[in-house]
């Protein structure tokens, strides 16, 4: 009779515990998950409803044409800049800064693990300051550099030098504005991306590289091949997906060098930008929300790659 | 002939590290030569900066740009204190709150069962690729529509879900062993406790880690103040800098412009230095399975 009793108590405390636990739970993850719904799921859903409307910020919006698929054929039929500058812009800049910027990470991680720990706490430091200058740096000290009147430092070192008849319009001129948008951005890309790939690199087993030279792999390639980079996977996945971030986030500093949004004859404007010079300068917000999308989609295809080549096979 | 397996983290100096050295320290050398230059200009006075050719190192250096830039200030009608008040504020708050909302979060997603937690992770997976901008539009019509233009919460609020931070956070308390909490639950002690007293000090690298990132953004982000405050007195520090310097090409501001930057960027590299070794320890749990 005792018994039955205590267990039923016990039972009802079980149950008590369970849905403290329960309460306790949800009240840990709530804040959280309010605030990444309110401001990141929630804006993308949006953004890929507002794509199918025609919003002026003034008038309430209404569905497009063409089956509310207006905005989309505009912009794959209509918008030239978009193909003729836009989108190869924006291909390069990231395929320059992602994967470049992460192979130049990988290695730099590589070469440093290869070097005693003193050092190598001064050169990664050295390496990843650039990457935590933030914008407000690069656009004055890189315009200031590249300057194209005669105060600008690396002009003045050309002239100098007699290897240029005049100073280059580095940040006006078309020519030029995209190549030194791609080296700002791979002179800033060492972020936490590289910090993780160093961490990745100093953590693999060393027994296997003995085990390796055994089983004969003969040089320093294969060793990376097929010790190195197999042991540190999820960290390359890791810098991956940053140097991908990285690089479509970065796609400030264009209308940042030159001071004009679109950036002269469109020669640095990345999507980015397209999206913002339709939504905040000319109120176009069906327009530019369509262009997000496809913005978007295209992370998604990188991050896509990034998971196929590093990922963890199920 | 057999190959020398690699030798990771070596003890000792040997020759074979000389090819290294050799590309890494030039290489190290240009990467902070724009942080050389900046001090150099932000010491620089006036006649070295009109000086042509322009010289890279400083010769008489002065603290007189740092005296314009606090005295230009007042010419806006708000003084500069206010503006880095505002911004030392908001601040702290910031990383307070994403470092509370982070470890809650990440403790819930790491040590406790929960319908749709392993879907929640993967979603927050996705997210680490956010790009904030994309979506700016929506973003902007969200706030407006919550009615947070305007008051300095926005300041804060809109970016303190952080996935990046989420991620880092949770991978790390995966390493505390479960038999720690259960043995703490046996003597009593509540989520709470378990969080303040096990969970938060085993996990201070990567709180730490949580906390540099939060304040490379947030200190750096003029976005709020640009897009959603109207009233001076609420705008931040950066957003002030950025205003003095978007005077294009003016050799005369050009001196203050670098003292401004510097201003803004050495925080962040003291309190880098400073952890160093704790965010290198978060990133050995760093990978992405």
């Amino acid at each position: 009779m005792q018994n039955a009793q205590d267990l039923e108590l016990l039972k009802r405390q079980r149950a008590k515990d369970k849905r403290n636990d329960k309460i306790a739970t949800a009240l840990l993850v709530l804040p959280y998950i309010l605030l990444f719904s309110t401001f990141i799921i929630i804006p993308v859903l949006f953004s890929f409803i507002l794509s199918f409307t025609y919003f002026d910020l003034i008038q309430t919006p209404r569905i497009a044409d063409l089956y509310g698929l207006y905005n989309y054929v505009m912009l794959f039929t209509q918008d030239s800049n978009f193909f003729k500058y836009v989108l190869p812009n924006t291909f390069t800049f990231a395929l320059a800064v992602g994967p470049g910027g992460y192979i130049f990470a990988f290695v730099m991680a590589w070469m440093l693990s290869q070097i005693q720990a003193k050092p190598r706490k001064y050169i990664s430091l050295a390496l990843y300051t650039p990457s935590m200058v933030g914008p407000l740096f690069i656009t004055v000290v890189w315009r200031a550099l590249f300057s194209g009147d005669t105060s600008g430092y690396i002009n003045s070192i050309l002239l100098k030098n007699d290897w240029v008849d005049e100073a280059i319009q580095f940040l006006q001129s078309p020519e030029w504005l995209l190549r030194i948008m791609i080296f700002v951005s791979l002179w800033s890309s060492m972020g936490i991306g590289f910090l993780a790939m160093l961490a990745g690199v100093l953590n693999v087993d060393k027994t296997l590289y003995e085990a390796g030279a055994v089983d004969g792999i003969k040089n320093r390639f294969q060793e990376i091949i097929y010790i190195t980079i197999p042991q540190m996977k999820p960290q390359m996945l890791f810098g991956a997906v940053m140097a991908i971030v990285g690089s479509f986030n970065t796609g400030y500093i264009g209308v940042a060098l030159s001071g004009a949004n679109p950036t002269p004859q469109y020669s640095g404007q990345l999507i980015i930008n397209h999206i913002e010079d339709y939504g905040f300068i000319r109120y176009e917000m069906g327009y530019a929300a369509a262009i997000s999308v496809l913005l978007l989609l295209i992370i998604l295809l990188f991050n896509k790659v990034a998971y196929m080549l590093f990922g963890e096979k199920d | 002939m057999s190959l020398k397996a690699m030798q990771v983290n070596p003890k000792s100096f040997d020759k074979s590290q000389l090819k290294f050295y050799a590309i890494l320290l030039p290489l190290s050398f240009f990467m902070i030569l724009p942080v050389v230059y900046t001090f150099s200009s932000a010491l620089k006075p006036l006649d070295e900066l009109f000086l042509f050719p322009p010289r890279f190192l400083v010769q008489k250096p002065t603290l007189q740009n740092f005296n314009d830039l606090f005295r230009a200030a007042t010419t806006t009608g708000v003084p500069m204190s206010r503006y880095l008040f505002n911004s030392i504020l908001i601040t702290v708050l910031f990383i307070t709150a994403t470092i509370v909302i982070t470890t809650s979060t990440g403790y819930a997603l790491s040590k406790k069962e929960y319908r749709g937690k392993r879907l929640m992770f993967r979603i927050n997976q996705t997210a680490l690729m956010f790009v904030a901008i994309a979506v700016a539009i929506p973003r902007y019509l969200i706030i407006d529509g919550l009615g947070m233009n305007d008051s300095w919460i926005v300041h804060v609020i809109p970016y303190l879900a952080m996935p990046v931070g989420l991620f880092l956070v949770k991978q790390f308390i995966d390493q505390v062993p479960d038999e720690l909490i259960e043995a703490a639950k046996i003597d009593g002690a509540n989520d709470w406790n378990i969080l303040f007293k096990i969970i938060i000090p085993l996990v201070k690298p990567a709180l730490a880690t949580v906390a540099i990132l939060a304040f490379q953004f947030i200190w750096n982000s003029s976005e709020s103040s640009n897009i959603y405050i109207i009233t001076e007195t609420k705008k931040t520090f950066v957003f002030y800098l950025s205003t003095l310097t978007n005077v294009q090409n003016s050799v005369a501001g050009a001196g203050m412009q670098a003292a401004a930057t510097l201003i803004m960027f050495l925080p962040n590299l003291i309190i880098f230095i400073f952890m160093q070794s704790r965010v290198m320890d978060t990133m050995s749990h760093s990978g992405i399975k």
